[in-house]
């Protein structure tokens, strides 16, 4: 297909995630010509990575994963059988400001201009920078789980996983049900957290089903007998001999204990994942609750730019059920605003995932609450903790650079190369606004964030000069 | 370490790959990292400051720390490439080396 033969579609939708898949389903619902690009090979997002296949190959595998996930096959089939467009295995490396979007595929770049964009870059997980962080058998929670979902591959030998956040316990009873060798959950939600979250249980157990999913995966982990440590500080994994994890140590100094594990599993919530909009110069801003930055957006997902609209995770963290209700809502107004639906007709379609959006949402204000990571988390104390994985940039270094008298993230990342390595400060943005605005004693949007630039992906020359092919 | 739930074979199609030039036999549509780390790989490449082991962190795009050499590429994300019949993988050492 050339550059030529793509033109022309209504509607660019970037992510197949559960805002996405919603999104263009609605859409072309709504005879909107509607094209889908997205980075990985089968739709579902991280949420629902690999799901077609899981449902199609591996019952016993969705089986463990749960009802939950099991639903992300209904959400792709709809999107299948939409009149949407789909590019799989396109990885966007700039919007324009003209609204291009600009993408790769098998090796070769394409141009796809539309009048209207939905974005639904969806979320990551924030970074937990802690000793050993980097060390090979060191991964995310959410990576340990993607390892399950997309290949029915599980940890072997002693796990540890440590942190918090609703995904800590899900992950943890998948493990168990997998027959993975749990030695320990370590939670690090501080003991201040759950006082904070008491005031808003009332309103979460508006939505009972959330609150009971937790405590029962809870109860599930602790009745397979798996270790669940509360409280735990300072986490560290230690280096052994063949250069991988062998331990976690946490507790204070002078009582600190050590568990044996090949694979530790960290998680302390997820975050927007905004390296799209930002590097498009979109007004963001800092959300105090999940202490991440969030696209501004109106109840629509409209974003400051005309006919650019954000849905799901990417525009804040709501949930994979509230992103697919964001991208309904996205793809009327979309519609609306090409003259599709008249906004009496937009909002009377509209009305259902309005509600089923705030249904999802009223848990959201406990979670928050519940699974705020402490600052002994957010910024490390020790100078040694690695904070920039890429380049390889200390917390001491960038405490340093501010006792220098640098001011906020781009100058760090001008004297350390802090930010500058293959992932763009992905990984690190969070944290160096943290760790600086900790030591300069000032609020976290008052030091800035990191200007980001296109490509966002790395891209070959060859795939940039074949934008000339047309 | 890693593991299979279940063969490779079991309810699907299977590929050979050849990581560090020894076979591997993956389910089709794996990730190349799940099917290095399920092979016994640890690490995946070396970092281009100071030599130090990484392996694959995050699994969905964004660390870059399972960067792997994938049919003569280097620098490629192994989390985002699904394995094909025949794929060469190598660690990626270092930094890329930029060709003549």
């Amino acid at each position: 297909m050339s550059a030529r033969a793509l033109a022309g579609p209504d509607l660019v939708v970037i992510g197949a995630g559960p805002a996405g898949m919603a999104a263009a389903a609605e859409a072309a619902a709504r005879g909107l010509k509607v094209v889908v690009v997205d980075e990985q090979a089968e739709p579902g997002g991280q949420i629902y990575r690999a799901v077609e296949r899981v449902a199609r190959e591996r019952a016993d595998d969705l089986a463990l994963l749960g009802e939950d996930y099991a639903h992300g096959a209904e959400v792709a089939r709809a999107f299948r059988a939409s009149a949407a467009d789909y590019e799989a295995e396109a990885t966007v490396w700039q919007v324009t400001a003209e609204g291009e979007v600009a993408f790769s595929a098998r090796g070769r770049s394409r141009l796809l201009k539309a009048p209207s964009l939905v974005i639904a870059t969806g979320a990551m997980e924030r970074p937990v920078p802690i000793p050993g962080w980097t060390l090979p058998g060191v991964l995310t929670v959410g990576g340990a789980q993607v390892l399950l979902k997309a290949a029915g591959v599980v940890p072997e030998g002693p796990t540890v996983i440590a942190g918090s956040g609703p995904l800590l316990f899900l992950v943890a009873a998948q493990l168990v049900r997998a027959g993975a060798a749990l030695a320990a959950v370590l939670e690090t939600a501080p003991a201040a957290n759950y006082a904070r979250a008491a005031l808003r249980l009332p309103r979460a157990l508006l939505a009972p089903g959330t609150i009971a999913k937790g405590a029962g995966l809870m109860r599930e982990v602790r009745r397979a007998g798996v270790r669940i440590v509360r409280f735990a500080s300072n986490l560290g994994a230690v280096e052994g001999r063949n250069g991988a994890v062998e331990a976690v140590e946490y507790g204070p100094a002078g009582r600190r204990r050590r568990i044996a594990c090949e694979t530790l599993l960290l998680h302390e919530g997820v975050v927007p994942n905004v390296h799209l909009t930002r590097s498009m110069g979109l007004a963001h801003g800092w959300d105090p609750m999940q202490r991440c930055w969030r696209p501004a957006l109106d109840p629509w997902g409209n974003t400051a730019r005309d006919r650019v609209l954000v849905a799901g995770d990417g525009g804040g963290i709501v949930g994979a059920g509230a992103a697919e209700a964001m991208g309904r809502l996205a793809a009327l107004e979309a519609a609306r605003r090409l003259g599709r639906l008249s906004e009496n007709e937009r909002d009377a379609a509209a009305a259902g995932h309005r509600r089923e959006f705030a249904r999802h949402l009223r848990p959201r204000p406990f979670l928050d609450a519940l699974y705020l990571p402490a600052e002994t988390v957010r910024v490390p104390r020790d100078d040694a903790t690695i904070v920039c994985r890429c380049e390889e940039v200390s917390a001491g270094e960038i405490r340093a650079m501010v006792a220098m008298g640098c001011l906020g993230p781009n100058q760090t990342k001008a004297f350390t190369r802090c930010g500058m390595g293959p992932c763009q400060g992905r990984l690190c943005a969070l944290t160096v606004a943290e760790v600086i605005a900790a030591a300069r004693g000032v609020p976290v949007p008052e030091v800035g964030v990191y200007r980001v630039r296109p490509p966002i992906k790395p891209l070959l020359l060859g795939e940039l000069a074949s934008l000339d092919e047309g | 370490m890693f593991r299979r739930l279940r063969a490779p074979g079991a309810g699907g199609a299977t590929v050979t790959l050849f990581v560090e030039d020894q076979p591997v036999v993956a389910r089709a549509g794996d990730p190349v990292a799940a099917a290095v780390l399920a092979a016994g790989l640890g690490s995946t490449r070396t970092t281009p400051v100071s030599g130090a082991m990484r392996g694959p962190y995050c699994m969905m795009g964004v660390c870059f720390d399972c960067l792997m050499e994938i049919d003569g590429v280097p620098n490629r994300q192994s989390c985002m490439v699904s394995v094909t019949e025949g794929m060469r993988v190598r660690r990626q050492r270092g930094a890329r080396e930029v060709g003549p």
